[in-house]
């Protein structure tokens, strides 16, 4: 057995998986990977099931060294400077880690959050399925809360020796499709205005939710609407008119109007978008939606006969021999990304 | 043979869930329908559902819509919701322990100045209540009873606090509630209960069910630390009743 040593963390950064699903009645939010897609593809080149727990790194930097042994590792999701011993290491390739060899990540580019995924998984006691951190209900495993320097993971020692590479269909940078409703009839010509102008997403955006900036909606009638059932992607109006799309970490049910829900197949897409970045919607028909999300299912299942070998692995004693460690990221507490707390009940 | 009920609104709430609403408004009848048609889907499953919502007026249902389409799975629940439901044979009833005012309670004072009454009688009139469970959301456990007295109805408060206690029970609008989990609040705080809702570890982990009656009772102080330290221990503090 290896250990994955956390040497750094930004406060965003935590263990996710596919989710914790079956307990939303009971108040329990399903948790997991803002960005599927990108959790599937780590994990496949490491030879684990798609939503086994990887780490979700957040979009200020982190740091991992490998003690005990080899460990094997691969980068996803959010594109960002990642280095061993001074030397870069590619995303949507596996690596592995040498004894005391120490992985640096920078501040996330053209993203927010990257997948680590580890060969074997993350292991963990799981709470209703699911390794998943949610910190606010006190689960999450090995530890309930955003991973922080000095934390020890457990780990498989790397087996593999063979490592492998994914190619992934490019990224459309088109509007965030999204099906109208449920509530959308509490908007009246104020849903034109949501479709027609540009959004920004707000440095106060977390993973219960992001808020956007951009022009007013007003409400035809109250802010107020009796508590009913969220889902990811669900864009709540609250009474300041700035809509609050919800992400994995949300309220399952809210009192705010929803005026659409963002489409299954472009929630990774979505979740991706940093904040002070603008994009707009697109609403889309309900076969529509329901076709890309079969297309995205089909892409999830497909990942595996995407990923070729690369290389024999060579770990030279050079590399070995350079921790870099103590050079870790140490800017977390100039970023933007803060937390919010939610006006509900 | 009786006439098939009204159908209910089918809204999309995205590709992957539908919410089936019943009303608008908080109503005893389209609560009853919500649960009803949560109990039908639980004894005959629709293959393609992965999970379902009851609230106040709605049932949210989640699908996979690789395995089922929003139009077939809509028609099924459609019928589904227009049949009428066998009376329920078993109803769960809880009692649960209350300290009220004071440092457990602290917009007690305020409500009764609001309400031109004492305490006591704010007190008396909680307590007199006869709720039902007609969901739980937001976060762990936080269920959202019906049945508050209309004499007791008050706005939320115009800022919600930031941070209320674990076990807070509230009132808000037409809501009462027992929190589980210390957390944000806009409804005003009459007491605190020892029972926890929701306790990782115990069997079971969350205790309410949508649709579970309960009432309250008073305890002091005193009382409410032993309560705690017990539930502490996994304990279930309130009494279950079985009619």
């Amino acid at each position: 057995m290896s250990k994955l040593v956390a040497a750094a963390a930004g406060p965003a950064t935590s263990v996710q998986d596919g989710g914790r699903y079956g307990v939303q009645r009971y108040g329990l939010t399903p948790s997991g990977a803002v960005d599927r897609l990108a959790l599937a593809a780590a994990n496949c080149l490491v030879g684990n099931p798609p939503f086994a727990a990887a780490i979700e790194v957040g979009p200020f930097g982190a740091a991992f060294v490998a003690r005990e042994g080899k460990v094997r590792v691969a980068l996803a999701g959010a594109v960002r400077n990642a280095e061993v011993a001074g030397h870069p290491v590619s995303f949507n390739e596996s690596r592995t880690l040498g004894d005391g060899e120490s992985l640096t990540l920078g501040f996330a580019r053209d993203g927010t959050f990257s997948y680590l995924a580890i060969e074997g998984g993350v292991r963990g006691e799981p709470t209703f399925g699911s390794l998943a951190v949610n910190a606010r209900a006190g689960l999450g495993s090995p530890f309930p809360r955003p991973l922080q320097a000095g934390d020890v993971l457990d780990v498989d020692a790397a087996k593999a020796t063979i490592e492998r590479r994914i190619d992934l269909p490019a990224v459309s940078d088109g509007p965030i499709r999204v099906v109208m409703g449920p509530q959308d009839d509490e908007f009246g010509e104020a849903t034109d205005l949501f479709l027609r102008s540009e959004w920004k997403i707000s440095a106060t955006s977390d993973r219960m939710g992001y808020r956007l900036e951009g022009p007013v909606i007003k409400h035809l009638h109250d802010h107020n609407i009796v508590s009913d059932g969220t889902v990811n992607g669900s864009i709540q109006v609250p009474g300041n008119g700035q809509p609050i799309v919800l992400m994995p970490d949300r309220g399952t049910s809210g009192g705010y109007p929803k005026i659409a829900t963002v489409i299954t197949a472009d929630l990774g897409r979505f979740a991706q978008i940093p904040a002070g970045h603008t994009f707009r919607f697109q609403a889309v028909t309900m076969t529509d939606a329901q076709a890309a999300a079969r297309a995205m299912a089909d892409l999830l299942q497909t990942l595996p006969d995407r990923a070729r070998e690369v290389r024999n692995v060579d770990i030279s004693d050079a590399l070995q021999n350079a921790n870099i460690a103590g050079s870790a990221v140490n800017a977390f507490d100039s970023g933007t990304w803060q937390t919010w707390t939610p006006p509900e009940p | 043979m009786t006439a098939p009920l009204p159908s209910p609104r089918l809204l999309p709430s995205g590709d992957a869930a539908i919410t089936v609403e019943f009303g608008r408004v908080i109503d005893e009848q389209a609560n009853r329908r919500v649960l009803a048609l949560d109990r039908a889907l639980a004894d005959a499953p629709i293959d393609g559902i992965t999970e379902t919502v009851p609230t106040y007026r709605s049932l949210l249902v989640h699908y996979d819509p690789v395995r089922i389409g929003f139009d077939e799975l809509g028609e099924r629940l459609t019928t589904l919701a227009r049949l009428r439901a066998p009376p329920t044979t078993r109803t769960r009833r809880w009692r649960i322990p209350v300290a009220y005012g004071g440092e457990h309670g602290i917009d007690l004072e305020t409500i009764a100045r609001t309400l031109n009454t004492t305490p006591d009688d704010i007190v008396a009139r909680h307590v007199a209540g006869d709720y039902r469970v007609a969901m739980i959301g937001f976060t762990p456990g936080w269920s959202y009873l019906s049945g508050l007295d209309d004499s007791l109805q008050m706005p939320r408060r115009a800022s919600p606090r930031l941070l209320t206690p674990a076990g807070a029970i509230s009132i808000g609008g037409l809501q009462a509630g027992i929190q589980c989990l210390a957390g944000p609040s806009g409804w005003h705080l009459l007491g605190r209960t020892a029972m926890r809702t929701y306790r990782l570890h115990r069997d079971p982990v969350f205790l309410l069910e949508p649709g579970d009656a309960v009432t309250f009772y008073a305890v002091d102080g005193k009382q409410f630390t032993e309560q705690d330290r017990a539930a502490a221990r996994g304990e279930f503090v309130a009494e279950l009743v079985v009619s």
